[in-house]
């Protein structure tokens, strides 16, 4: 198993917002987690990826083998861990490719690789830039300063390309995309899917899993998962909403 | 879609700052153990005197001094909003400090080697300033408190005509320069600091590049100011003749005090026709304790003529170091087409106060100037830029470039902009750029879940900032001057 989450609860600010979250993913499975507004999908990518203002409370994690609640948020994303922001950074002065030179060759050393030069990582930087169909100014340009909101998207499946992560999280990667943007991360995303290589999908539209295909989709209301089920699930929320399954389970 | 914040004001800097009001290690902040001659603290006409004495001055310098010391004694220390101290207890330093073996610099004409006390050679030797003639490359003017304990390469300037060597020297050796520029460019009475300065000059640098020589090695100057409660008011002239070139580089620091220290200096770097002049500065002075008590208040003069048509003069800077840093070096563009430039990166961190900028003066037609400052502010320092940009009614089609960019690391220093613009001349063209960016945790998070650390986030970040000034400081300047910022901002990361 690639990551085990068992009664996961967090908090911020003393407010408890996971509350007992379990999920399991297997290597090479798509994952998908929709829910309502506020429900607690993007912490629960925040604390997988270790944002120190989250406090945990209670549960554990493995991924990997490892107890990922132990390592430094580098760590992670060292040992294979990404995640697309819902919403990504601008890094001012900063240039993508000396940005993702700079990770790749933390990633590559992690694997115990030798580091990539500039010559090399441009080679590899163009083949990913080939395989995603993407404008080949990215690296060019600042991280993320002055891009369109889709570009910046764009970008993070770019970065995640370089990476070649174990597992992928993607938060609302989908949110704010036009039909081109769309149709390019989740090729992207297909472009990368792999016996190895696992995703959880944060998302609210059927729009990105109608091209992705997920094995799973599960329901995150209040701090938990509250339904899980395959693709079909995807179908019916989009077309009932969350109260019906809400209701069922505040019946239980 | 709700965009929910997950985070507040007040958490969301509390650990960057947190980790910034750590000591940072200040490296250079050994002491050195020596016998020295000190003077009793105090000011009054009798120690100007005794310092004139001391360095058996010539009957003009005296006069020179003694006019400074009647003209400061009735100006008042400045103090404006954006850098706070106290006001000095200017009886409470000592106006001349220096090695006893080196203490008779003119008199007792021996080999200059010999007379550099051991301890003295072992300060330097652990600053990596090469006091003997090792480094090829560069020519060293080495100055412990009042005075300048070497001079490497002389000889090998001589024979292409330079004058390297100590103001001291100078006064003695070549009077004649000496009195023909000292006063021009900074008159006595320009400011308090540059009064007292010329009042107790205690040493400082010559050069003097002759008509048409290009100068083949970097001449530079080490600072370093040892005993307690002693002020160093160095005094540096640069000449660069019609059609000549020189790179020039000085570097400073001090060791750990509980007390104020002032460093009061004023450079005057006068540029013939054709000439070009580089003037690049790395500043690491002691910036004190967690509060800065105790570091150095670095109030300087700089200011340079392009006296000649065509003549360059470029001012870079990398200012790490000081309590309070007051610094503004600038340009005279006197002849038709010269060019004045300033390339600055200031930091401050946690107490630090910065408050420095350039002036650029057109006169001369066609002259253009170039401004790029760069200001990071961490902990709880203010940076401020204060620049002028003053175009005369005799400065036909002159042009000035300004960009400023202020970045800040965390959420409790400030920085802030003063550009003054006073155009005179309709067919002037003036631009000017500014802008602020934050370095935030979101920013650093970003980066470590790429894999990247902190610390290696944190000086992508501000090197790519600082990129445009550093590739204007000499090679081995700017590596140094990337570590010192690296240093500098230590105590911002875990
Ligand atoms: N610093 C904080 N203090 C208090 N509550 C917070 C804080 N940060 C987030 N929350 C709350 O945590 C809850 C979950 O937020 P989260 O961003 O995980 O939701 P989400 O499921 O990703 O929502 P969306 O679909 O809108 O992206 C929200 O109710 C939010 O208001
Ligand atoms: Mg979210």
């Amino acid at each position: 198993m690639l990551l085990k989450v068992e009664n996961l609860q967090a908090q911020i600010d003393e407010k408890q917002i996971l509350k007992g979250l379990n999920i399991e993913v297997n290597p090479g499975e798509v994952h998908a987690i929709m829910g309502p507004n506020g429900s607690g999908k993007s912490t629960f990518a925040s604390v997988l990826a270790g944002r120190e203002d989250y406090e945990v409370t209670e549960g554990s994690v493995e991924f990997d083998g490892e107890d990922l609640l132990e390592m430094d948020p580098e760590e992670r994303a060292r040992k294979g861990l990404f995640l697309a922001f819902q919403y990504p950074v601008e890094i001012p002065g900063v240039s993508n490719k000396l940005f993702m030179q700079t990770a790749v060759n933390a990633v590559r050393e992690e694997k115990g690789l030798p580091a990539l030069d500039m010559f090399d990582f441009d080679e590899y930087a163009r083949e990913k830039i080939e395989l995603l169909d993407m404008r080949a100014d990215l690296l060019e340009r600042s991280v993320n300063v002055g891009f369109s909101g889709g570009e910046k998207k764009r970008n993070d499946i770019f970065q995640m390309a370089l990476l070649e992560p174990k597992l992928c999280i993607l938060d609302e990667t989908d949110s704010g995309l036009d039909i081109d943007a769309l149709r390019v991360v989740a090729n992207g995303v297909n472009a990368l899917r792999s016996e190895e290589r696992s995703f959880i999908v944060v998302t609210h539209y059927q729009r990105l899993l109608d091209y992705i295909k997920p094995d799973h989709v599960h329901v995150l209301y209040n701090g938990k998962i509250i339904k899980s089920g395959g693709f079909e699930l995807a179908n019916e929320l989009e077309q009932n909403g969350y109260d019906d399954i809400i209701q069922q389970y505040q019946g239980e | 879609m709700s965009e929910t914040q997950v985070t507040t004001q007040e958490t969301q800097y509390q650990e960057i700052n947190d980790l910034l009001s750590k000591s940072k290690h200040y490296k250079e902040g050994f002491v050195t153990t020596t016998a020295v001659e000190t003077f009793e603290k105090g000011i009054n006409e009798a120690v100007v005197r005794a310092i004139s004495a001391k360095k058996n001055e010539p009957e003009w310098m005296l006069e020179f001094r003694l006019k400074a010391f009647n003209h400061w004694k009735n100006m008042e220390e400045p103090h404006w909003a954006k850098a706070e101290y106290t006001p000095l207890d200017y009886q409470d330093y000592s106006y001349y400090s220096a090695p006893e073996c080196g203490s008779c610099a003119g008199s007792c004409e021996t080999d200059q080697e010999q007379v550099i006390d051991p301890e003295v050679a072992k300060a330097f030797a652990a600053l990596g300033v090469p006091i003997d003639d090792s480094d090829a490359n560069v020519a060293v003017d080495a100055i412990f408190d009042s005075i300048s304990v070497s001079t490497t390469k002389r000889e090998e300037l001589a024979k292409l005509g330079i004058i390297f060597c100590s103001f001291s020297e100078a006064v003695q050796d070549y009077p004649e320069l000496v009195q023909k520029y000292i006063g021009t460019v900074v008159p006595y009475h320009d400011n308090y600091f540059a009064a007292l300065n010329s009042a107790v000059a205690s040493d400082g640098t010559f050069v003097y590049v002759p008509e048409g020589v290009r100068c083949p090695i970097d001449l530079s100057t080490y600072f370093r100011i040892n005993e307690a409660k002693t002020g160093q008011f160095e005094r540096t002239i640069l000449i660069a003749e019609k059609g000549s070139y020189v790179s020039y580089l000085e570097g400073c620091s001090a060791p750990v005090r509980d007390t104020y220290q002032l460093h009061a200096a004023v450079v005057e770097v006068i540029v013939h026709e054709d000439a070009e002049v580089k003037y690049s500065t790395v500043q690491n002075w002691y910036p004190g304790d967690e509060d800065c008590e105790g570091g150095i208040l670095n109030f300087v003069t700089k200011r340079g003529i392009c006296e000649g048509k065509n003549s360059k003069l470029s001012w870079t800077q990398a200012e790490t170091g000081s309590a309070i840093t007051w610094k503004y070096p600038s340009c005279v563009l006197k002849g038709d087409n010269s060019i004045g430039e300033f390339y600055s990166v200031a930091l401050t961190n946690r107490r630090q106060q910065a408050d420095t900028g350039t002036k650029m003066i057109h006169l001369g037609r066609n002259t253009r100037s170039t401004i790029i400052s760069k200001g990071l502010s961490a902990g709880k320092s203010d940076n401020t830029y204060r620049g002028l940009v003053k175009i005369a009614p005799t400065a036909e089609g002159a042009r000035n470039f300004t960009q400023c960019d202020s970045m800040l690391i965390g959420d409790q220093c400030g920085a802030h902009t003063f550009p003054y613009i006073e155009v005179e001349n309709a067919t002037a063209q003036v631009e000017h750029e500014a802008t602020t960016s934050r370095i935030g945790e979101d920013q650093l998070f970003y980066c470590q879940q790429r894999g990247i650390s902190e610390q290696d986030a944190i000086s992508m970040i501000v090197n790519g900032f600082c990129k445009e000034v550093f590739s204007e400081l000499p090679l081995e300047f700017a590596q140094e001057a990337e570590e010192l910022l690296a240093i500098s901002l230590e105590g911002s990361v875990g």
